[in-house]
């Protein structure tokens, strides 16, 4: 691990060449027999892969809209070639998006398809031999789900989907990835993918409520599994001890303190995260966010509010509605989504990212800040993959782009940019998302990170920037491992609230 | 003899044409999509998809956004290649629409500027290393085969002038299924079996990237899954 370096900033970022093989060996540990079991998949490589792999491969062509017409529509123009951060980080061609496809659509072809039963050699397609599934396990966990290529695709091709649409694959015939199956497990049997038990966490939120008394002389409550609260907060377990992630979590609960609100976090759903849809596995999707209407229901809660996760904040805003019916419009006879649709208070959207919780309240005027506090800071944004290109905020499109920054500017007075072709929609990925977050990946890590660190370092020299906030537990863990590397300081990064919470101010207004 | 070959082959290749791309879009029609996946920021109503869509197939949004080089000379193409299919049409119809004959002219300079799309395309092909990279030996051949197409339409117009009323009275007389007199050319021929091949091919290749991209679910959702619950239908078994 200690020989990992940082690869060296392009001097102009000009498309770099191909270095084929480049990754070729890089391969995160394979999960083992008690971990795949524990989810429902086969303990190890079965002895009929290649038949069982083909027939799933058929199955999800027919349940996903997605994959199908992807498989078919590329054309190999070559837009999408240079736009993978993990591409530009390592040259490696497979890492091209459409290259990265490819090795499943060549099977694609070659199984499905007349062209590739006939000319295979003509059409680019391949059988399935051992060599190709080893490919598959290894450049498909070389993709962070980060959709970026889909933003400059003609036809809106996602990698993310075909990526998922192969893990789901190599689950089902026991060759999935150690990190992600076994934090499924984790969240399933503890309640939050970083095992941390119930009674610890009550020990933590003690912990946090004495600090922040101490620090502000103020009794910041940190509510956990009260009935009847108004608003239920899922946040990712690493908010719970994690750095800087932690600072955040202090800013949620100054602003439900500051606007009065009853809020509660719960122990059975004390994760926000949702591994499932990293492994594209709609079961365990489904299961893991199933946890949160339950609590819901228990609780008696009003409304749902989401804290700083990308992936989290795609799942809940994209998908939860319809995996648990969190959220609105389900109709008069789906009993199933309706019995929770009812319980919830439709004046708010359903569920709530904790940014437009804050922003809200800072339009109704119900926080103030002293906006000094944060003048130790030059700040600037790092937009998230999935906030960025798998969900929305607020009532218009793109709203996910301007709330968090309109928050940090009403918390502080020193913001700006880093380059536009590398923010907002074309914002890159921070290099651990996707079920990458794990040290048996680093070298894809530090590689991945590339282009976002050529663009803070541009910052860094012309601004003076100090602080990078992002609204992801992902990005915020990847970067203060990663940014060392390259030469900054693992404390330049920190969440959104994190900002707020330094500038609220608390008390008698 | 030649007469009856062409009309079997135009017959059989538009047959696989319509049957084989309404085959496909059946299916891609019928299967669902389970998940809210538009790439955001997206629409968040219909008519704002419908919108986003048009921009996407009349413009290329998307690819201008990627690569000015592969948009230019995408984009040359398409829209040339639309201009020569309409000004085709004269061949299919009698009376000619006025609409088509007002863009002859246009049609026939968007013949030379198709193929020169095409050669730019396949010029990146053989040289921009990322893409020779991705390429396939059907990505070649299909770009040789439309500009086969393009070249030897552009010859019958400006340099062996085919005796286009006779052609036209073989395909009117083929909409009619009656078999007249195709003239003996062979320039005309080539022209004609790379279309047919073409044609054949449609259903098969990764010319489905025209149906496909009104199938794409990153470009055809609404962004609203908060405000409307989206279910598919095997996803809603696992509620009972």
């Amino acid at each position: 691990m200690a020989d990992i370096v940082a690869p060296p900033y392009r001097v102009i970022p000009i498309i770099p060449a191909l270095i084929p093989g480049a990754m070729e060996g890089l391969k995160p540990f394979v999960a083992n027999e008690k971990i795949n079991t524990a989810i429902g998949f086969p303990g190890e490589l079965v002895e009929d892969w290649h038949d069982k792999a083909i027939a799933k491969m058929g199955e999800l062509l027919g349940k996903y809209r997605s994959l199908k017409v992807y498989m078919d529509a590329c054309v190999h123009c070559g837009a999408c070639s240079d736009k993978c951060h993990y591409f530009i980080g390592t040259q490696d061609p497979k890492n091209m998006p459409v290259a990265r496809q490819d090795l499943m659509r060549s099977v694609y072809r070659r199984y499905f398809t007349m062209a590739g039963k006939l000319f295979p050699g003509f059409v680019g397609a391949r059988d399935l031999t051992r060599e190709v599934l080893d490919e598959w396990y290894s450049y498909f966990h070389q993709c962070s789900e980060c959709r970026r290529c889909s933003v400059f695709c003609p036809y809106g091709i996602d990698t993310a989907e075909v990526t998922m649409a192969a893990r789901e694959i190599l689950d089902s015939i026991g060759y999935g990835q150690k990190y992600s199956n076994e934090i499924i497990g984790k969240v399933h049997r503890i309640g939050n993918n970083l095992g941390l038990p119930g009674p610890a966490l009550l020990d933590t939120l003690e912990g946090l409520e004495e600090d922040v008394k101490d620090a502000t002389g103020i009794d910041v409550r940190f509510p956990i599994d009260v009935k009847g609260s108004e608003v239920l907060l899922i946040t990712p377990s690493a908010d719970f001890f994690a750095e800087p992630h932690i600072d955040s979590l202090v800013g949620y609960a100054k602003v439900f303190h500051a606007t009065g609100t009853s809020w509660t976090l719960s122990s059975m759903a004390s994760e926000a995260g949702n591994f499932g849809m990293f492994i594209g596995n709609y079961d365990q999707l489904r299961k893991i966010a199933m946890r949160i209407r339950e609590v819901a229901l228990e609780l008696g809660v009003k409304r749902i509010v989401v804290g700083e996760c990308g992936h989290a904040w795609r799942v809940a805003y994209s998908f939860w509605n319809t995996l648990t019916g969190v959220g609105d419009g389900a109709s008069e006879n789906d009993r199933f989504a309706q019995m929770l649709q009812k319980q919830l208070d439709h004046r708010y959207k359903q569920p709530m990212h904790i940014c437009e919780f804050t922003w809200d309240m800072i339009g109704q005027g119900a926080l103030s800040f002293d906006k000094s506090k944060n003048d130790k800071h030059i700040i600037t944004f790092h937009d998230s993959c999935n906030v960025a290109r798998g969900s929305r905020m607020g009532d218009f499109a793109g709203g996910q782009f301007e709330i968090p920054r309109n928050i940090i500017k009403a918390v502080a007075n020193n913001f700006v940019e880093m380059a536009p072709e590398t923010t907002r929609e074309q914002t890159f990925c921070c290099g651990g998302g996707g079920g990458l977050l794990t040290d048996d990946l680093m070298d894809i890590r530090v590689k991945g990170a590339l282009p976002r660190m050529e663009v803070l370092q541009q910052v860094v020299d012309e601004h003076g920037v100090n602080f990078m906030a992002t609204i992801c537990a992902i990005c915020k863990a990847q970067f203060t491992k990663v940014m060392p590397i390259y030469g900054f300081d693992r404390r330049m990064v920190g969440g959104v609230h994190q900002l707020v919470s330094n500038a609220i101010i608390l008390g008698d207004k | 003899m030649v007469n009856t070959l062409f009309a079997i082959l135009f017959y059989l290749a538009t047959l696989i044409l319509v049957v084989g791309v309404l085959y496909r879009i059946n299916i891609y029609a019928r299967t669902p999509a389970p998940l809210k996946i538009p790439t955001t920021p997206a629409p968040t109503t219909q008519t704002g998809v419908v919108l986003r869509m048009a921009r996407e197939v009349v413009f290329f949004e998307s690819l201008f956004k990627a690569n000015l080089w592969i948009w230019a000379l995408g984009w040359l193409f398409h829209a040339s290649l639309a201009l020569v299919l309409m000004r085709h049409l004269r061949y299919f119809t009698e009376p000619v629409w006025g609409w088509v004959v007002l863009i002859q002219p246009f049609g026939m300079y968007a013949g030379i500027t198709m193929v020169l799309g095409l050669c730019g395309l396949w010029a990146r092909r053989l040289f921009v290393e990322r893409i020779r990279y991705i390429s396939t030996p059907s990505d070649h051949a299909m770009l040789i085969l439309l500009i086969g197409i393009g070249v030897s339409g552009l010859l019958m117009s400006f340099v062996t002038r085919a005796d286009v009323v006779a052609v036209k009275n073989f395909f009117t007389g083929l909409m009619g299924f009656s078999i007249n007199t195709l003239p003996s050319d062979f320039v005309l021929y080539f022209h004609l079996i790379s279309v047919a091949a073409l044609m054949a091919i449609f259903p098969i290749s990764k010319l489905l990237h025209a149906p496909g991209i009104f199938f794409s679910p990153s470009r055809n959702q609404a962004d609203n899954p908060r405000e409307k619950r989206h279910i598919a239908p095997w996803a809603a078994e696992m509620e009972k």
